[in-house]
């Protein structure tokens, strides 16, 4: 079956390889299965100890999360009966709902800043990486080394020169500003790790190509890009997961407009005492998108490169 | 069809020149090998005539057309790659209609011309598979259909059976060369297999270096090789070569080598110097009459025949004799030489010296 295994393995070594695999598992799900749970936890079954392993989900999180509260009189409260489930929640506790929180806001850019830059520089490291792979471009190997070199501190060490920049450019807490910022921390990854799958693609594909007639652009769309898109899934993986999680640059760089969720949901704990559902439902739907857009490009990652077509 | 004429091509990659002024001419219809040692020049000068690598000078023209400096795209050749380059990412019939549906031909049409190609090469069956299983044979064939679905000026193939297994090879040879029968496509194709070059092509040109040695027809290179080199790389044992120095005549038709003299074809130029006397090992008898002697040191039986090795004073000489003619290791014999078909050649250049025999041949260049 593998390609890559002489023989096959034994059934021992198939229940330990098993069990590793099983214990790797839980070690770096528990975690994650702690925030999920968490995040259906009422405020004081979050904190108790010893922790509790079963308790009475609720909503309140996610309430909490989505939701700016005010404490109000009783006489308030009686004249204004809660008119559906959440605001009840809210009544509950001696509150009423004052409006949407900035959650949804900040979520959206986290997506836009993530999926731009990602986008991006996906789509400029492509184009770079098939140039450097196919063209004598002059002093190519000082280039790729400068490409690369950029990497080589990290990106916080330029924090203040960047911050400066961007105040003088206005690009402080813009979108533009922070899709731009990622792009430029991707970009090398994202030349370096494509030029190698380009290099794999054997060149008499897109000869073959302008053999048959086509231009150079059009065997590069129709011949060249198909064979690359494991490269290509696998690299805007990486780029998202960076851009997504990012902390220091959105902290330092944004704060009302262009905030990301990173920054944000720290400052749901301060708002109405230590609100960790609340924190625990945030975290939990900020996993969510990479973990979807992995599972979506999961077919690629694991495909291994198409050999056979050419022989080696 | 058409004919393809190359003059002075020249090829170089920053310091290192990979082909030197080469001049041929294909003929329409001609079945034409590159033939060399690895590294010579023979992809690149393929490479040229399709277009996928500019020459540095000189010109390139396709059916009378100056092509040298045109894109691929604009040659109307086909390309048949060692390694097949088979769209990895499509069907066998979609790798085979590519070249149609770049030209914007109906898609009727096109079903039509790739059924027609599968029934020539006898792949109907796979037309819809991926090309990722099929076995070399079949490979070899989706690369030789999408080539002639086209129906393109020329083929250039650059050894297109490299990637065969050794038993197949003969099969696939024999096929393509009835496939070029059948269509009559003017056909480079480069190996640097001299048996292959010699059984399908109808003329062969020899590369070294870069350099064109010879250029001709099977028979030519092998009867009357131009160079040292052409000697001994067609051939297999290859020529003999006998290491001697004399000084002859234009007219001559004996050189003298250790007091006997060997029948030469008339030469046509005089010569002074270190020559070699080549024979090829077919036109070496073992007689007890011969002057010029050697020892016995091997002999190797090959069924109808035996390659019988000799030590001389001018060198080692195989001789291919029948194998029913006593040869024991040890003896000393005399060899008698078939003088008619000898060639003598310069041992500073390289080059065979102008004689009866070659002289058509060698004014070609
Ligand atoms: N793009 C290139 N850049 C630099 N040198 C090259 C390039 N392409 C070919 N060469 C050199 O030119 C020479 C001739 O190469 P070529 O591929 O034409 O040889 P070949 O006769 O086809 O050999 P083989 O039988 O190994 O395929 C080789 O020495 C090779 O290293
Ligand atoms: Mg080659």
């Amino acid at each position: 079956m593998s390609a890559y295994s002489v023989t096959a393995p034994s059934r021992r070594q198939q229940w330990i390889a098993g069990v590793l695999v099983a214990l790797y598992a839980v070690i770096t799900l528990l975690p994650l299965l702690w925030i999920f749970t968490t995040g259906f936890k009422s405020p004081s079954d979050a904190i108790a100890y010893p922790p509790k392993l079963a308790f009475e989900p609720t909503l309140e999180g996610y309430v909490n999360l989505f939701t700016t509260q005010t404490r109000q009189t009783e006489a308030y409260l009686a004249e204004n009966p809660p008119e559906s489930w959440y605001e009840e929640m809210v009544h509950a506790k001696g509150m009423v709902i004052a409006g949407p929180s900035r959650f949804g806001e900040r979520f959206l850019n986290s997506v836009i800043i993530g999926f731009g830059s990602t986008f991006l520089s996906v789509f400029l490291g492509t184009l770079a990486a098939y140039a450097f792979s196919r063209y004598r471009v002059p002093l190519k190997d000082d280039l790729l080394f400068f490409i690369l070199s950029t990497r080589m501190m990290p990106p916080i060490a330029v924090a203040i020169p960047i911050f400066l920049m961007f105040r003088s450019l206005g690009l402080s807490d813009t979108h533009a500003g922070m899709i731009l910022l990622y792009t430029a921390v991707n970009l090398s990854l994202s030349v370096w790790l494509l030029k190698g799958f380009m290099d794999e693609i054997p060149r008499e594909y897109e000869e073959a190509a302008l053999i048959d007639g086509y231009t150079r652009f059009q065997a590069f769309r129709k011949v060249v890009l198909p064979q690359a898109a494991t490269g290509i899934a696998a690299t805007a993986i990486f780029c998202l997961i960076f851009a997504w999680n990012e902390y220091a640059f959105a902290v330092l760089l944004t704060s009302g407009t262009a905030q990301t969720a990173p920054p944000f949901i720290p400052t749901i704990i301060g708002v109405g005492g230590q609100d960790w559902p609340a924190v625990a439902a945030g975290a939990t739907l900020f996993l969510l998108p990479v973990m979807v857009f992995t599972i979506l490009l999961r077919k690629h990652l694991l495909r291994g490169i198409t050999f056979g077509a050419v022989r080696k | 069809m058409a004919e393809i004429v190359i003059r002075n091509l020249r090829k170089e990659f920053g310091e290192f020149t990979a082909v030197q002024s080469s001049s041929f001419k294909v003929e329409d219809g001609e079945f034409f090998m590159l033939l060399g040692p690895s590294g010579c020049g023979k992809t690149t000068t393929l490479r040229m005539i399709a277009g996928l690598e500019l020459p540095t000078s000189g010109e390139i023209y396709i059916g009378g057309e100056e092509v040298g400096q045109r894109p691929a795209s604009e040659r109307d050749i086909a390309f048949v790659f060692q390694m097949f380059a088979l769209y990895p990412h499509m069907n066998v019939r979609r790798n085979i209609s590519y070249p149609l549906v770049s030209q914007g031909m109906p898609r009727a049409q096109v079903r039509e011309k790739v059924a027609e190609v599968a029934k020539i090469l006898g792949i109907e069956e796979i037309l819809d598979r991926p090309v990722g299983g099929l076995s070399g044979g079949d490979r070899q064939r989706v690369a030789l259909g999408r080539a002639i679905v086209r129906e393109p000026k020329c083929f250039l193939m650059d050894e297109p059976l490299g990637a065969l297994d050794a038993e197949f090879r003969e099969h696939m040879s024999e096929e393509l060369r009835k496939l070029h029968d059948r269509m009559g496509a003017t056909t480079v194709y480069v190996t640097h297999d001299q048996l292959e070059a010699m059984q399908m092509g109808d003329k062969i040109v020899v590369m070294n270096h870069g350099v064109i040695e010879q250029f001709g027809t099977p028979q030519d290179i092998y009867d009357k090789p131009a160079s040292l080199f052409v000697a001994d790389f067609i051939g297999s044992p290859s020529m003999n070569f006998l290491r001697f120095h004399g000084s002859l005549e234009a007219g001559a038709t004996e050189a003298v080598l250790s007091h006997q003299p060997l029948g030469i074809p008339a030469l046509r130029e005089p010569f002074d110097g270190d020559m070699v006397y080549g024979v090829r090992p077919e036109h070496v008898r073992l007689s007890d009459s011969a002057g010029y002697r050697g020892e016995i040191v091997a002999a190797e039986y090959l069924g109808t025949t035996q390659i019988v090795t000799l030590a001389t004073p001018n060198g080692e000489v195989k001789a291919r004799i029948a194998s029913d003619q006593p040869a024991r290791v040890g003896e000393t014999v005399g060899l008698a030489f078939n003088g008619a078909t000898a060639t003598l050649f310069d041992n500073q250049t390289g080059r065979a010296i102008r004689s009866d025999l070659n002289e058509g041949v060698l004014s070609h260049g």
